[in-house]
């Protein structure tokens, strides 16, 4: 999918003035509301044509307000963005030409469903003709046809939602930018919507810059998720390096779920490294810019912990079992460490290890990841993801 | 709220057709449905009550009581119960026969004996203009008692006048259109039909017409100075829309009287209104801003403005500031964003506060007092004349209960226009 998006933007970018920009681009973008503190620091950021991309991170971590500037609802403080390589810098949003759909949808209540798809038509000084058959067709690729009558008031939230997507769809904007649009809807709704504008994604070609608090979201569609957190990019990177190789803490609690261990460095050598555990013991870990000497934190995945004897150089640590998580297709073992420590543990459906018995938890050092330990955004940060 | 919550557990299976399946068993689910509704009907009821009873009682009643004075007035009926019995066989033209008169002059003398010739006297000089001096003037004769009481009568030409009789007449009846049709200006003729007065007597048509041309400009006025005042309150931050409201609302906490006697000092001639206009050059004279149309307009409007504004800000402040962003990022430059988007959603709100305004500047009577000129009065001002200094409480009646009909015609088109749920007083 990367892949391909890159090969589209490389197309497009033949015609553009500069033929190595992105669709989007942000240089040395920064956001101060207050001349003191930055929502948004030294953002440099591309985006390809056709790409979907998210901008994932907590809250006041940056990623709304990055969304709002490339809307043109906030003007940087510094830096340039682009869009197809001229400056929108003096735009407005509305001759962007940017579809947007917002967390309440924001659809017109003293509107119809029709009328409300029809706006971006209307101000467009479409013909009459032209509009009805636009709009006809956007609610038939929302599957609303039928409810073209109705005020959004009397839809449900999932159908309200399909409307304000018609709507930022309707009049073919080369670039949708989507802040949080499933966070009111309920778990399964999500999950169904998720892949319903996937869907329209791939259909339609369009790019979109989709905002999410959700990490699950963020891995299920994008093409790439650019972590954000105090202001900045953590990371970016399509979902499985963020999820495999995350080069912090941070990303590596943020995405996913992650055992963290406490430790000191006590050396390095080449890419792997050996850490004192607080609380007794030590593991080998891949060294992910440490220092001898330093703090740092271990995360491990829990489907990468085994329940087996040490074998061939693996980091072996004595737990006792502290609980069991039954979750159908696999269970969540809870193992306290000697240190007093809790780690999960992903285990068959079938272990049936009762609390207290001594388990050996096991597992590759090339499994555990050793980052710096940061004090503002250390293993403190728990996964946020719903 | 949990008392009615029974009654929801029930409704579902009572909308379920089981008419079909077993009519007995629907019809008692009905019932016992109708008994629950009514249960909570009534508990609703006895909550309501206390304050039910208290505007019927202060309220209600009270205002039912004086309208019906414009059309009930027993005075006259009461007063001349003989010429009333005397006058049941008169045609109604020309004059009646002799015994008419001889009823009237025992009636009058009755009435001297009993203390009420005044009150009559002053009843019949509402319907009939010069009456109470005649009036008092064949008492005083009737009562000397030097000539024969038909003798007394006919030698008053007012008694003979031919359009004096018609009207003890028509007061003999207790129920009368009289009032009501002078309130429009209106009388009924020598033929029976419905007529316009002489326009040297016609005054509250004009009086109603100046009436609702203020209210209207005040209407006006205040939806142009508080709409956008309320778009600031509504867009700024919460702690500065605070201080906003208050100074707002601050005139509110003071008495109505103050602030109109605080605009008889800043507008009258050597008035700070005056000297600003002056010093600033937009007058090269002292402007008469005092007992004038525009001083009154000016005064009101500041009482108003709250009031308009207040409903129009409680619903601007529900609109989400992601509506106008949408409307901006669907292409719609901002003043297509603001007509297509904003205004229709805050048009009820729009309609509510200048409903409100113009209601209340209909019943304004302390401003056009102080501060209008005598040109200026409006119609409660002679309602307040009627009852305060007439003592003509029909014909208050009747301006009242005209005013009240045009009042509610109004609210009942507003209401029927955009819907009386919409209307969204504060």
């Amino acid at each position: 999918m990367i892949a391909e998006a890159t090969v589209l933007s490389a197309d497009s970018a033949a015609a553009a003035p500069d033929a190595r920009q992105g669709f989007v681009e942000f240089v040395d973008v920064e956001k101060s509301y207050d001349g003191r503190t930055f929502a948004v620091t030294r953002l440099n950021l591309s985006v390809a044509r056709g790409e979907f991309l998210t901008l994932l991170g907590p809250s006041g971590s940056g990623k709304t307000t990055t969304l709002n500037m490339l809307a043109g609802f906030e003007r940087p403080t510094s830096g340039v963005i682009t869009l197809e390589g001229r400056s929108v810098d003096r735009l407005p949003p509305y001759e962007r030409n940017i579809g947007m759909v917002f967390q309440n949808y924001a659809l017109f209540p003293h509107m119809s469903v029709e009328e409300n798809v029809a706006f971006p038509l209307s101000v467009r000084k479409t013909t009459r003709a032209d509009v009805a058959s636009r709009v006809g067709r956007a609610l038939d690729m929302v599957r609303l046809r039928q409810f073209g009558d109705r005020r959004p008031a009397q839809l449900s939230g999932g159908q309200q939602q399909r409307v304000a997507l018609a709507r930022a769809l309707v009049f073919e904007p080369s670039l949708v930018l989507m802040d949080e649009p499933l966070g009111a809807l309920d778990k399964k709704l999500r999950e169904h919507m998720q892949i319903e504008i996937k869907q329209l994604h791939t259909m339609l070609g369009v790019t979109i810059v989709y905002v999410t608090h959700d990490q699950s979201e963020a891995l299920t569609m994008s093409d790439r998720v650019a972590v954000f957190n105090n202001g900045g990019i953590a990371q970016l990177g399509s979902p499985d390096d963020l999820y495999n190789t995350p080069e912090s803490s941070f990303v590596a609690s943020f995405i996913g779920e992650n055992n963290t261990l406490e430790g000191k460095v006590e050396r390095v050598s080449g890419k792997e490294c050996r850490v004192a555990l607080h609380g007794g013991g030590s593991v080998a870990a891949l060294a992910i810019g440490v220092a001898e000497g330093a703090a740092c934190h271990v995360a491990i995945r829990p489907e990468r912990l085994k329940l087996a004897p040490a074998s061939n150089g693996a980091n072996a640590l004595a737990a006792t079992v502290d609980g069991r998580i039954y979750l159908g297709d696999h269970q969540r073992l809870l193992a306290r460490l000697e240190s007093g420590q809790l780690l999960t543990v992903k285990v068959g459906p079938e272990a049936t290890m009762g609390n207290g018995e001594p388990v050996t938890v096991s597992c590759a050092p090339t499994d555990c990841r050793a980052f710096p330990a940061d004090p503002g955004t250390g293993g403190s940060i728990s996964k946020t993801g719903e | 709220m949990s008392a009615l919550e029974p009654t929801k557990l029930v409704r579902p299976r009572a909308s379920r057709d089981w008419s079909a399946a077993d009519p007995g068993t629907a019809k008692s689910v009905a019932a016992a449905l109708r008994r629950a509704d009514f249960g909570d009907r009534l508990r609703s009821l006895a909550l309501a009550a206390p304050l039910l009873v208290l505007l019927a009682l202060s309220f209600g009643i009270p205002i039912v009581l004086l309208l019906s004075r414009a059309v009930y007035d027993p005075t006259i009926a009461d007063a001349l119960p003989q010429t009333s019995q005397a006058l049941r066989g008169w045609n109604g033209t020309g004059l009646p026969d002799d015994a008419a008169f001889l009823a009237l002059a025992a009636d009058l003398r009755s009435n001297q004996a009993k203390g009420t010739a005044y009150e009559l006297a002053k009843s019949l000089n509402a319907r009939l203009p010069g009456a109470r001096s005649q009036v008092l003037k064949t008492v005083r004769q009737l009562e000397a008692a030097d000539r024969p009481p038909l003798e007394v009568m006919k030698a008053v030409p007012f008694w003979s006048a031919p359009g004096t009789w018609p009207v003890i007449e028509s007061g003999t009846h207790s129920v009368t259109s009289f009032y009501l049709l002078s309130a429009l200006d209106l009388r009924w003729n020598a033929d029976g039909g419905i007529e316009r007065v002489p326009p040297e007597q016609a005054i509250f048509v004009q009086v109603f017409m100046r009436t609702f041309f203020v209210a209207a400009a005040v209407t006006l006025a205040t939806l142009i100075l508080g709409f956008p005042l309320a778009y600031l309150i509504a867009s700024v931050p919460k702690g500065l829309a605070a201080i906003l409201i208050v100074a707002v609302l601050l005139p509110f906490w003071t008495s109505i009287l103050v602030r109109t006697a605080a605009w008889t000092v800043l507008l009258q001639k050597f008035g700070l209104v005056n000297d600003l206009l002056l010093w600033l050059g937009v007058a090269d004279d002292r402007l008469d801003l005092m007992y004038s149309r525009i001083g009154l307009i000016i005064a009101m409007t500041h009482i108003q403005l709250p009031f308009t504004l207040l409903p129009i800000y409680s619903v601007m402040r529900t609109i989400q500031p992601s509506q106008m962003k949408a409307a901006y990022s669907l292409g719609a430059k901002p003043f297509t964003a603001f007509r297509r988007v904003y205004l229709p959603q805050v048009f009820p709100g729009v309609m509510a506060g200048c409903l409100l305004t113009f209601i209340l500047c209909l019943g304004y009577y302390i401003t056009p007092a102080l501060i209008g000129g005598a040109s200026d009065q409006l119609i409660s001002n002679f309602i307040a004349s009627y009852v305060n200094v007439e003592l003509n409480w029909e014909m208050a009646a009747a301006l009242s209960f005209i005013l009240l009909v045009f009042t509610l015609a109004l609210f009942g088109i507003f209401a029927r226009i955009l819907g009386l749920d919409r209307l969204k007083l504060v």
